[in-house]
């Protein structure tokens, strides 16, 4: 694949937060002393006025976005994904959840791409803690483009969503104007020998296992899942159907997320052999984000793999 | 207030307290204690105090009122029937399947409950949210949170004091019920918060202590509140836990219990006399 254009998906966040901004005055930003990491640093610096630092303090971050939804303003609250999902998940869960309140939360810093950062900071427990929230709405990007789209489409909807981004600078490959429907996927590749269904940066990496594997003469269905609730379940059961076989692929445990809500629905109602790619019920570890994300496997070669074994 | 209106709103909190009564005894559980330290609060504010409109509760230019400490849902709902939100008999459907008026205030269910709550040291923040939104959308709304004096030993209400401080949250106005109980018991030997006030003070806000069962101390602290600009207010509340209940008042025990029938005679008999030797007065 041609090299392209990287850039983070926190970054297409802020980009989303800013359009937003200068279309609708209901729109506030909230951060928890992380306002340059999240992005929402791009908003603050353009309207001042309606971005409030929290201080570190996520919990009280969270009620106060839902305070400011339930007097009608639109608010979106980040932090790291650790933090927001992990910290403040029974404030997201009573005082957002429960009263359905209109709040979106943009988690940035999400998975093992964290890096350096090590353990603490590499949440990949966010996806099954945030779905488990009756009416939480789940969307994990797969590049910058898509993240600002997504950042726009989430204000268009109402009641809470849990927007998860990344900090690595990943290749952009929606062309600009990409416009997002929440709980749609999308067909990346054609191909009906597997159907390989992934989310966040993991797309890309499935795009290229796509192409390897096209070159081996397997032709393998790309399908990039970045609303992880609701589900896209005519399109998972198409892929079942058409292909026979489905492999999950995202930055985050296997239990809890993409790969488990897709299995939820096959079993139920179309039994399909499904193999899972995700961080394996571990904790990470410190180090470059490329070599962290291959040691847990997730590349496009552990994808290739992966689909070999399977198909054997 | 004049002695007329300060009697009237003797007897509303006589029947608020009624309406507690009622219904816990008839849910079998529920939170009579800590409804009863604040019922007279909840009067002050229901009928005096908040600019609501029971017949369009979701007005936005509405006073807003968060029941931080959430679990004093029957004093909510009785004042908020009471006021004509809804119908006074429902307060005996509390906690029963089908009914609107769950164990805990949910804003999308029960008229005239401004956010859902019951998770100890959210309501406040969420107070902040709604302080802050009022400044942005330029209303002239004051925002007033109850919180319990054993709530305040979650760390949020911290993080929450700190916000309103910094963002000088001056339409805010909390009140801590200071009935000294909390379920383990003496909330200085479980946990102690003390020295509330000084704590307050520290993290900037314009402090008063008063007795919260006496109407005058209530709205004179609220009307000096309302002058303070810069900064939010606290109003610490020396209360009564079981007040108006005799053998309710300063038990730990009776903070999530349910009279049973004998005890819901003695409890009826006791404020049915309160009411009418006020009302004969």
């Amino acid at each position: 694949m041609a090299d392209v254009k990287k850039m983070a998906t926190r970054e297409g966040y802020g980009r989303g937060l800013v359009a937003l901004g200068a279309e609708h005055g209901d729109v506030v930003v909230l951060d928890a002393d992380l306002a340059g990491s999240t992005k929402t640093g791009m908003f603050a610096k353009a309207y001042p006025g309606r971005h409030f630092n929290c201080g570190i303090a996520e919990a009280d971050m969270m009620c106060v976005a839902a305070g400011l939804a339930a007097s009608g303003l639109t608010p979106f609250a980040s932090s790291f994904a650790m933090f927001a999902s992990g910290r403040a998940y029974e404030q997201i869960r009573n005082s957002i959840g429960y009263p359905h309140l209109n709040v979106k939360i943009g988690a940035s810093h999400g998975g093992m791409s964290v890096g350096e950062d090590g353990a603490s900071h590499q949440c990949c427990e966010d996806f099954a803690l945030m779905r488990s929230i009756p009416g939480m709405v789940v969307i994990c990007p797969a590049d910058a483009v898509e993240a600002e789209a997504a950042t726009k489409a989430v204000y268009e909807y109402q009641g809470p969503v849990y927007l998860r981004m990344g900090r690595l600078a990943v290749p952009v490959f929606h062309e600009e104007g990409f416009i997002f429907r929440i709980g749609k996927g999308e067909i990346l590749r054609e191909g009906t020998d597997i159907a390989i269904i992934a989310n966040g940066l993991m797309v890309y990496e499935a795009m290229k296992a796509g192409e390897q594997l096209e070159a081996m003469g397997i032709h393998a269905r790309i399908v990039n899942m970045s609303t992880i609730k609701p589900l896209d379940e005519e399109l998972v059961l198409k892929c079942a159907q058409e292909c026979g076989r489905i492999i999950t692929c995202e930055e985050h445990s296997v239990i809890g997320g993409l790969g488990e809500a897709v299995c939820s629905y096959l079993s139920e109602t179309y039994p399909t052999p499904v193999r899972r790619i995700g961080v394996d019920d571990q904790f990470g570890f410190s180090g470059p984000a490329a070599e962290v994300l291959k040691a847990f496997g997730l590349s496009a070669e552990h994808i290739v793999e992966v689909t070999k074994d399977f198909l054997k | 207030m004049t002695s007329q209106e300060k009697k009237q709103l003797q007897i509303t909190a006589c029947k608020v307290r009624m309406g507690i009564i009622e219904s816990t005894h008839a849910a079998k559980c529920g939170h009579p204690g800590g409804s009863l330290s604040a019922a007279d609060l909840f009067t002050y504010l229901y009928f005096k105090e908040l600019r609501i409109d029971p017949k369009n509760p979701r007005w936005d230019d509405r006073d807003r009122f968060v029941l931080s400490k959430g679990h004093t849902a029957p004093g909510l709902y009785s004042a908020l029937a009471l006021r004509g939100f809804f119908p006074v008999e429902d307060l005996l459907t509390l906690r029963k399947v089908g009914s609107y008026l769950q164990g805990h205030p949910n804003m999308n269910s029960v008229p005239g409950v401004d956010m859902s709550t019951g998770s100890l040291g959210q309501g406040i923040s969420c107070a902040c949210g709604m302080a802050l939104a009022a400044r942005l959308k330029k209303q002239d709304v004051r925002v007033y949170a109850l919180l319990g004096d054993g709530e305040i030993q979650e760390g949020q209400v911290w993080e929450a004091c700190m916000f309103a401080s910094h963002y000088k949250l001056d339409n805010l106005c909390i009140f801590i019920d200071n009935n000294g109980l909390q379920i383990d018991g003496d909330i200085a030997k479980v946990m102690s918060p003390y020295p509330i006030d000084e704590k307050l003070a520290a993290f900037g806000f314009h402090v008063e202590t008063i007795d919260g069962h006496d109407f005058d101390a209530i709205e004179a602290a609220v009307n000096t509140a309302k002058t303070v600009k810069g900064r939010p207010s606290a109003i610490v509340m020396k209360t009564i836990k079981g007040k108006g209940v005799s053998f309710m008042e300063n038990q730990a025990g009776w903070h999530g219990v349910a009279p049973n029938d004998e005890q819901y005679a003695q409890a009826m008999a006791e404020l049915k006399q309160t009411l009418g030797e006020l009302e004969g007065m």
